[in-house]
């Protein structure tokens, strides 16, 4: 059964010549209608039976086979007269131009012609070399009298999209099509490499259509509407044109009407068969529909993003794939994805029935196509499918035997693609292990939420199944959420911790946290640690244990580690292990001696130093475990110790709320000054600016100054008793400017970067005066969100808020674009065995792959090796 | 404590399976720790073996599709990015693009960047005083008539332009009256020039108001001094010594400047380094200005995917643009290059050339539905019989 597939091994392009477009053709087209008034197709019409099947049921006249197995087959119409390909007609022109309008040469000696060919040979294969020496070439013949009849040179105008004229003298005349072919059929094939043309598949003078092929209906399906009413494709409107002119074109001539007639006959033929390649060409009014549509013919059909190219070709759609909802589930390892059950019924991996698993497949057979995990279909030996259904359910099971393939459905333990989009990254797809769960979402891990940048405020994510055995390992091995963790762009974790569980964290761990052994016995018999990680013996004598103590529990016996915490406060002399803020972390031999466990230890994307430690040290296994059981061990803790915030978290006493008062008093003094001293025409003004900029920068810099400084007084009252600063400070969640936002003010609105002086003329709103520059009227907000915004200062903070929102669109766009391109111009890149960077025509990019052959996932924070890590690490085994 | 001999010998032994970098940091930080905490023979081979085995272990894996991941690498970020445009940069109020905006310029290969910026290191002489440092601002800063006149404007009926000199701005410059006159006498069409005071009046001989109107805009932009293209230099001091700042650029001629150290200074126009370094300039600074962008903006991407990039860009001794008139432009498949941009141009210059496509890149092998050639694609296997 197993086929050898077919490789295609490359693909040659040409031109199609007027006989090979007979030779191809079934029929030559010559009625320029569809079907008949009782729907039945013309003969040697366009929708004649002879060029393929769209309706089901009938079959094909040509190859007998029926709808969807036919693929179609070409016909051909015969032009009365020549035109040009509106694809070609520049270079039409350029050969036209370098070659003799006598002999049909090409305008260069043989000196020239050997030159030229040399430089041919040298060139390296690309396209561009080649086109570049014969552009030269071209040129410079486009420029001589011809070295071999002598005849005087004309020159040739192109009047685009197709007309041509020669001129000489201050005579013009225009060539027509006729003309043309009848130059280019002169000239000699020996010339054909020095004009660029492949003479194996292509001649000059096919570039002037004589005949023109016909599409096969199923390329130009027509649909039927409810009403019963055809519908043409664009394509088959076109040609329907096309024949009709060209058959009046015939007619003309041969009732040998007058030259002037035939020509503009013959110059809107030339207009349908241009439109009918391009309907965007310039220079010419697109064709349009009836109904004033603009017709969409072949080029509109390949390119843009909507195009064959793009949407149909390199995007292809796929089978066994499935898309829902997604919400977060803590308690499904980061490897995992909760799968609902109506998804896994649906979903099928196609399984040999061989002596080992006999049993098991009749099992899920006999489940039935309703009860996960069952059996959709079998195949049999033969090839026959058959469906599985509740009613013969049990009959298919007893007639399995060896060499079937059951379409077993989706269970538990098998390998999926999980995808959000935009996949920006190749961590937007990585392999996770099914959990066929009820309910109707995807589940979802939360610390994998940062790689594909999800939430759960109604993001949905799509899931693939792969058929093959070759390609659920191959996705199991590489694709693996644990072999993702640290991030390809810089070395480091993007998978962790994040929010509560960093909060929760430092909650647990802490100095002064302590849990009574009951407790602590439940949260780890909640997180599954209980007998995993630690016996049930560790309870008895123990009354009390330490957060510490607690998390230790979960670290590597061997792991010895000193730190920094997020909430570090960067004193001018640090105390190392004696931080009197308990901001210093050791580890030693697994135990956590000092420190508290925060964001800079197993923080999601934020250069977290032991999550980081334990995957690169002890491999992925260890740190898809430690996150497991970390995240719900906190999830216990922090639900027995509580973490919210409300209002009152920002509350500032009395007397802090007057020094913030004084402090913006104060600037807004400042800068009433400042505004008085530039009326006055004091102010001195800054090199290289105007006045009026110097005046804005100092009102800037002093307003920054004085929302520091009110932030300043309002961060002294909030301290880590309030449960918004302990997520500020952790990094779980904010920063303590949002907090002095909340608490004390908003400061400065700006919008590009200015304060806000647009909306009326020389004033920002009409309740100030013209050319009022004080701080209240260019939008400083002194009110905090605590006390709420006054109407002016709310505007002004939508105006702010605006340009954020304006800029998020713009830059979506351009970076989406970017990484368009950077992706095409680079993804043809690999590493070769010998290590260097080569692309796919085996040009060498890089010797050594980033100079020192070091995989970027695979450094430490950018280096090959960490020695002093290493150091570390030997000295410490030492003093045991 | 060991002797420091018996750690080189030890490197000396590794030298084939480490590069020269982490042999010298190897070395370095060894002296360092066996100073501190007197390693002995057997911690130091175990230490140089881990970090070959580390070095060992962090090599990429060959068929690695390293040009996906560094293009990913630097177009993910691109959403986080700001689209700010302007910035102030540090030093007093010099503009650069910042950003996205100018990521995307260097990518682009732009001809023309939007802030070009010179930073001029100078000689050891030069580089500790601030006198020295003007001098050479004044060689640099362009001066134009307009930015040392008081006004100008067009005398209509009597057909000429007047101009009021600014004395202080005149003397700052250390332009003089006769300096100026015949500076301007090198433009065409001038006739004669007359000083009164602090007024010149230039006649441009008989000339139609449309004409005199373009004279004046001439007159008005005549490069009195300085470096052509260079509107403005700043000094700044960084630590001992002063530093120039330009907005606008031009290396070649601020090279030919004495007392301009060669060595250091530095453009950020890609293109004029190339000019006036060479290509190997180009990629280093490709290299630096997207690092430094990236940072600026704290967003971490590893500097070998910057690096692939510039490489791929400067490979072929000029720089190419990433996009349809560069790398993506060039590519040797048919199908890869329409199905990026400009889909039927490509097509029907296949067609005439009679083109032929090896079908041995990504996009093509997906088109035709084959897998590709990069990764597990790219490993065939041969069954045993």
């Amino acid at each position: 059964m197993f086929k050898v597939p077919k490789v295609i091994d490359k693909i040659q392009f040409g031109v199609l010549s007027p006989d090979d477009v007979r030779k191809m053709s079934v029929l030559r087209v010559i009625t320029a209608d569809t079907y008949d008034d009782d729907g039945y197709p013309i003969e040697k019409g366009l929708m004649d039976q002879r060029l393929g099947v769209i309706d089901p049921g009938l079959k094909c006249k040509t190859c007998g086979q029926k709808f969807g197995d036919c693929s179609g087959h070409f016909g051909h119409i015969e032009l009365a007269r020549p035109v040009i390909h509106v694809g070609h007609a520049k270079d039409v022109h350029k050969i036209l131009k370098s070659v003799c309008r006598d002999c049909g040469k090409l305008k260069l000696d043989d000196a020239q012609r050997q030159h030229y060919r040399e430089q041919l040979e040298q060139t390296s294969d690309r396209l561009k070399s080649k086109e570049t020496v014969i552009k030269e070439g071209m040129d410079k013949a486009a420029k001589s009298v011809c070295p071999w009849c002598g005849s005087d040179k004309r020159n040739i105008k192109f009047e685009k999209p197709y007309t041509f004229y020669e001129e000489w003298d201050e005579e013009r005349n225009k060539l027509t099509p006729i003309d043309v072919r009848e130059r280019l059929e002169k000239i000699p094939v020996e010339d054909y490499d020095l004009i660029g043309v492949n003479k194996d598949v292509s001649k000059p003078e096919w570039m002037v259509l004589t005949v023109l092929p016909v599409p096969p209906v199923t390329v130009r399906p027509s649909i039927t509407l409810e009403s019963s009413v055809r519908s043409e494709d664009d394509l088959t409107h076109k040609l329907v044109d096309i024949i009709r002119i060209n058959q009046r074109l015939r007619e003309n001539i041969d009732a040998g009407a007058p030259q002037l007639i035939v020509e503009d006959l013959w110059e809107l033929l030339q207009y349908h068969v241009t439109t009918y390649f391009n309907n965007s060409t310039s220079g010419i009014p697109p064709a349009r529909h009836r109904s004033g549509r603009i017709l969409k013919t072949i080029s509109q059909r390949l390119s843009g993003k909507e195009g064959r190219f793009r949407s149909n070709l390199s995007g292809k759609r796929v089978d066994f794939s499935a898309r829902t909802v997604v919400s977060p589930d803590p308690y499904i390892s980061i490897n995992e994805v909760g799968v609902p059950e109506f998804v896994a019924c649906e979903l099928t991996v196609p399984e040999r029935v061989t002596a080992n698993n006999l049993e098991e497949m009749k099992k899920i057979v006999r489940n039935g196509p309703n009860k996960n995990p069952g059996a959709n279909y079998i195949i049999r030996s033969d090839g026959r499918r058959k469906k599985i259904t509740d009613t013969t359910k049990d009959d298919v099971a007893e007639e399995l035997d060896v060499g079937f393939t059951v379409e077993r459905q989706l269970r538990d333990g098998d390998i999926v693609l999980f995808n959000r989009q935009p996949s920006l990254h190749r961590l937007s797809i990585m392999a996770h292990e099914v959990r066929v769960m009820p309910y109707k979402t995807f589940r979802l891990n939360l610390c994998v939420c940062p790689p594909y940048n999800a939430d759960f405020d109604g993001d949905e994510m799509n899931l693939h199944l792969p058929q093959t055995e070759e390609a659920r390992s191959e996705a199991g091995i590489i694709m693996k959420v644990q072999e993702n963790i640290i991030s390809p762009r810089y070395g480091e974790p993007v998978i962790g911790g994040m929010q509560d569980y960093i909060s929760g964290a430092y909650l647990m761990t802490r100095d002064g946290s302590e849990f009574p052994a009951e407790e602590v016995q439940e949260s780890f018999y909640e997180s599954g640690l209980l007998q995993n990680k630690i016996e049930v013996d560790a309870f008895n004598e123990r009354k009390v244990w330490t957060g510490k103590e607690l998390f230790e529990v979960l670290l590597p016996k061997d792991l010895s580690l000193e730190f920094r915490s997020k909430a570090c406060r960067k004193c001018e002399k640090c105390e190392f292990e004696n931080c009197k803020y308990d901001n210093y972390v050791v580890i030693k031999e697994g135990k956590l001696l000092k420190g508290v466990i925060d964001g800079a230890a197993f923080k999601a994307r934020s250069s977290c130093k032991l999550l980081d430690k334990i995957v690169k040290d002890y491999g992925s296994d260890e740190g898809r475990e430690f996150l497991d059981s970390v995240t719900k061990l906190i999830i216990s803790i922090i639900m027995k110790v509580g973490l919210t915030t409300g209002i009152d978290d920002v509350d500032i006493p009395e007397e802090g709320l007057e020094r913030i008062d004084e402090i913006l008093e104060n600037a807004h003094n400042k800068v009433l000054e400042n505004i008085e001293a530039y009326n006055r025409g004091e102010l001195e003004k800054q090199p290289g600016q105007t006045l009026e900029d110097t005046l804005e920068n100092r009102i800037m810099a002093e307003l920054a100054k004085a929302r520091d400084n009110a932030g300043a007084a309002a961060e002294k009252y909030l301290g880590m008793k309030r449960h918004a600063v302990i997520m500020a400070k952790t990094g779980a969640k904010g920063n303590m400017l949002d907090l002095t936002q909340m608490a004390a003010c908003l400061g400065q609105m700006t919008v590009r970067g200015k304060r806000l002086h647009r909306g009326y003329q020389e004033r920002s709103l009409p309740h100030f005066k013209p050319g009022d520059r004080s701080a209240k009227a260019r939008g400083f907000v002194s009110s905090s969100y605590r006390k709420g915004l006054s109407p002016t200062e709310f505007f002004f903070h939508s105006m702010g808020g605006r340009e954020g929102l304006v800029d998020t669109a713009v830059r979506t766009a351009q970076s989406g674009y970017m990484q368009r391109r950077l992706i095409n111009a680079l993804q043809d890149l690999k590493v070769e065995k010998d290590r260097s960077v080569r692309d796919n025509s085996n040009n060498i990019i890089q010797f050594e792959y980033g100079e020192d052959g070091v995989d970027p996932s695979r450094s430490s924070y950018g280096e090959a090796v960490d020695i002093d890590w290493i150091i570390h690490k030997t000295v410490t085994m030492r003093k045991e | 404590m060991v002797d420091t001999s018996f750690i080189d010998a030890q490197l000396e032994n590794q030298r084939e399976n480490l590069t020269q970098f982490i042999v010298d940091k190897l070395k370095d930080k060894l002296y360092m720790a066996n100073e501190k905490y007197s390693l002995s023979e057997d911690e130091v081979s175990s230490i140089i073996e881990d970090s070959t085995k580390a070095y060992e272990h962090s090599l990429v894996d060959p068929g690695e599709a390293v040009g996906t991941v560094a293009a990913q690498s630097l177009g993910e970020p691109g959403t986080q990015m700001t689209l700010n445009t302007f910035h102030y940069a540090g030093v007093a109020d010099i503009n650069v693009t910042l950003g996205l905006p100018r990521i995307i310029e260097i990518v682009d290969a732009r001809k023309d960047p939007d802030t070009p910026v010179m930073r001029i290191y100078l000689n050891e002489e030069s580089r500790g005083s601030r006198e020295k440092a003007e001098e050479i601002v004044k060689e640099i800063e362009g001066t134009t008539i307009e930015s040392i006149s008081k006004s100008m404007k067009i005398d209509v009926i009597n057909m000429s332009i007047v101009v009021e000199l600014d004395n202080y701005k005149m003397e700052k410059q250390g332009l003089t009256i006769g300096d100026i006159k015949e500076k301007l006498y090198k433009l065409k069409k001038v006739e004669s020039i007359e000083d009164e005071d602090n007024f010149l009046t230039l006649k441009a001989g008989d000339v139609s108001l449309m004409e005199i109107r373009k004279f004046f805009n001439r007159v008005r932009s005549h490069q009195l001094k300085g470096i052509k293209s260079v509107k403005r230099a700043l000094i700044k001091k960084e630590g001992e010594e002063y530093v120039i700042y330009t907005e606008g650029s031009n290396l070649g001629e601020a090279f030919k400047i004495p007392g301009v150290d060669l060595t250091r200074s530095i453009s950020n126009d890609i293109h004029e380094i190339q000019r006036v370094l060479g290509i190997e300039a180009a990629r280093r600074s490709i290299v630096d200005e997207i690092k430094k962008t990236l940072e600026e903006q704290g967003l971490e991407v590893d500097i070998r995917h910057i690096m692939l990039l510039a490489d791929l860009m400067t490979m072929e001794g000029e720089i190419k643009q990433i996009g349809r008139h560069g790398i993506s432009g060039e590519k040797s498949s048919i199908l890869a290059r329409a199905s990026f941009e400009v889909t039927t141009n490509h097509l029907m210059k296949a067609a005439k050339f009679g083109e032929i496509d090896p079908l041995s890149g990504v996009t093509e092998n997906v088109i035709i539905g084959q897998p590709i050639p990069l990764g597990t694609g790219n490993v065939k296997l041969i069954m045993k019989k």
